[in-house]
């Protein structure tokens, strides 16, 4: 895995985007860049630009065409990409999560292929500090970075279809919390208490881009408190 | 002047849904705007009945819809591809302002062209919403929702219109021609030289392995220079990726946000709406643009829209209005003759 940045690289997208790319493979250096720009545009409010949407190693830019075009915006994010050397700090959530049985259908299949006890698993995961890189996939699917290498497993041969929402999943380095139902291949290891999709708030997605998090572990009668109390 | 009325769905077709003019803003929580896959024909529905242009409609497939008016009276915008609507025995071609009345039915079903069409509905129906919008993302269910059978749709504040009845001009751009804009990439380094020679140059045809999410071609493959996956990156609507075995499908309405195949090209927002409206089999040729030219067309495209869609809302649209607003005692007479 390269870990070099390199020399943003600015592609048309269509009549109304401009994707800036700092690496062409995953790292977390690549994945800061792309977080400190998406800050530096919304606080310096580019004309025409109607959506920013991070990735993991590049920041799609959506402009209205009508308003602005692909070289007034290419501009425009030069004259402050200097400002962006600092990936900004985001903010702290703990997320509870319940790993019993009957919510972690895959934790003794992970524990078999890290060669480690159920509770070595929980507690590797307990002992992450995850990131999140992006949404993507489905309305809410925050993917983290920063699952403790000891319990990284690939993703299943096939989906596994109805996975409840709010189902702690992990594959490789990351680590997503389910909105939805959805079908997925990747390891279920627990359910959160709390939601990252929640419609009825102001603030209807749980995390920003950037924003870290950890997991605190809670047993079943604790989880049924904390979704009563939602 | 406006009162309750009520609609029965006694037939829909599936991927029928309440779709209103899509939920921007969100594509960085992971939520596409959805919304109607041709952007024109909801608009024209809703601004011949005089409704803003971003109002709920009802989205219908090639299945079509019948619709029972039970109590109230309304009027319903109805526009996209080359719908037909029977109202009272009545055949017409779709593109059409009709005022249901107690007891009456409408249906709308597919005709020589296109796959969606789209029922306005003066004052708008009562819809959930999901984030502010009635927009259905298919793949979750969320916003208005999808159409039953049995279906009971509440208008709590109904229009009659009836002066606007009848016909609604069909633009020319609303028609695909086949050709179909593209500004090449934004991963097109990734294809060997033969797949862009033959993404520009051969022709594709649409299959039928389509929804609200996309729609897959056929035709030359598309080699990959490797077989390689790139990081998950932004996806627009319109973007054409291209799977490891070769083939090309077009991102939509409800396209995910984000994915990790390589996109070779993206189709330019002008020429998408009447994409959506091809069919299994038909033929379409990509032809590039510069990202320059694509502004430029997206510029001229929005005015037509603008200008088309004035001429839409005005009552005096079409020469049949014209001569029914010279004729405007009688028409009025016919109107509120139960009020008299």
């Amino acid at each position: 895995m390269s870990s070099a940045l390199n020399t943003p690289r600015y592609t048309a997208v269509g009549d109304c985007g401009v994707l800036v790319e700092f690496a062409a493979e995953v790292s977390d250096i690549a994945n800061d860049a792309v977080i400190a720009l998406d800050h530096v545009i919304r606080s310096a409010q580019l004309t025409g630009v109607t959506e920013l949407v991070p990735a993991f190693v590049n920041l799609l830019v959506v402009f209205d065409p009508l308003v602005t075009d692909h070289q007034l915006i290419e501009a425009e994010l030069r004259s402050v990409m200097h400002l962006s050397h600092v990936a900004a700090e985001g903010r702290h959530h703990i997320v509870p999560v319940c790993y019993e049985e009957q919510f972690a259908p895959d934790l003794a299949v992970v524990a078999a292929a890290s060669g480690l006890s159920v509770e070595a698993v929980i507690d590797a995961h307990l002992g992450g500090e995850f990131r999140v890189a992006m949404y993507g996939f489905a309305p809410g699917y925050a993917y983290m970075s920063g699952t403790p290498g000891v319990i990284h497993v690939p993703r299943k041969p096939a989906p596994v279809r109805g996975v409840a929402a709010d189902s702690v999943i992990i594959a490789g380095p990351q680590c997503l919390i389910t909105t939805i139902e959805m079908p997925t291949g990747w390891s279920v290891i627990g359910r959160s208490a709390t939601q990252v999709l929640r419609p009825a708030e102001a603030d209807p997605f749980l995390f920003d881009v950037g924003d870290r998090v950890s997991f605190s572990r809670v047993d079943l009668a604790s989880f049924a408190r904390l979704v009563e109390e939602q | 002047m406006s009162q309750t009325a009520q609609l029965h769905v006694s037939f829909a077709g599936p991927l029928v849904t309440f779709q209103d003019g899509g939920r921007f803003g969100s594509l960085r929580f992971g939520v596409p705007a959805s919304g109607p896959m041709d952007r024109l024909a909801h608009a024209a529905a809703n601004r011949a009945i005089g409704n803003g242009a971003q109002a709920t409609t009802i989205e219908v497939s090639r299945g079509g819809i019948d619709l029972d008016c039970v109590t109230g009276s309304v009027t319903l915008g109805i526009a996209g591809g080359d719908c037909v609507v029977d109202h009272r025995g009545s055949i017409e071609s779709g593109w059409t302002v009709i005022t249901m009345r107690p007891g009456e039915r409408v249906s709308v079903r597919a005709g020589e062209w296109g796959s969606w069409s789209y029922v306005a509905i003066a004052g708008g129906p009562v819809v959930s919403r999901w984030l502010g919008h009635s927009a259905t993302h298919s793949m979750s269910g969320l916003g208005g929702g999808a159409l039953v059978v049995g279906e009971k749709i509440d208008i709590a504040a109904a229009r009659v219109e009836s002066v606007r009845d009848g016909e609604i001009p069909v633009p020319d751009f609303a028609r695909s021609t086949g050709r179909v804009r593209v500004v090449m990439g934004p991963q097109d380094h990734h294809f060997e030289d033969e797949a862009i020679v033959a993404f520009r140059e051969s022709p594709y045809r649409v299959t039928d392995a389509f929804d609200r999410m996309g729609v897959r071609l056929a035709g030359a493959p598309l080699p990959l220079r490797e077989v390689l996956s790139i990081p998950s990156e932004p996806i627009v609507r319109g973007s054409i990726q291209v799977a490891g075995d070769g083939v090309a499908t077009v991102l939509l309405a409800d396209h995910q946000t984000t994915g990790g195949y390589p996109k070779i090209a993206t189709v330019v927002s002008a020429d998408l709406d009447a994409f959506t409206q091809l069919r299994t089999g038909d033929v379409v040729e990509f032809e590039p643009v510069e990202a320059a030219e694509a502004v430029s067309i997206a510029r001229h495209r929005a005015a037509q829209i603008e200008e088309y869609l004035g001429t839409v809302v005005s009552p005096g649209r079409t020469m049949t209005h014209r001569l029914r607003a010279e004729n405007l005692i009688s028409g009025a007479v016919a109107d509120h003759g139960s009020l008299d």
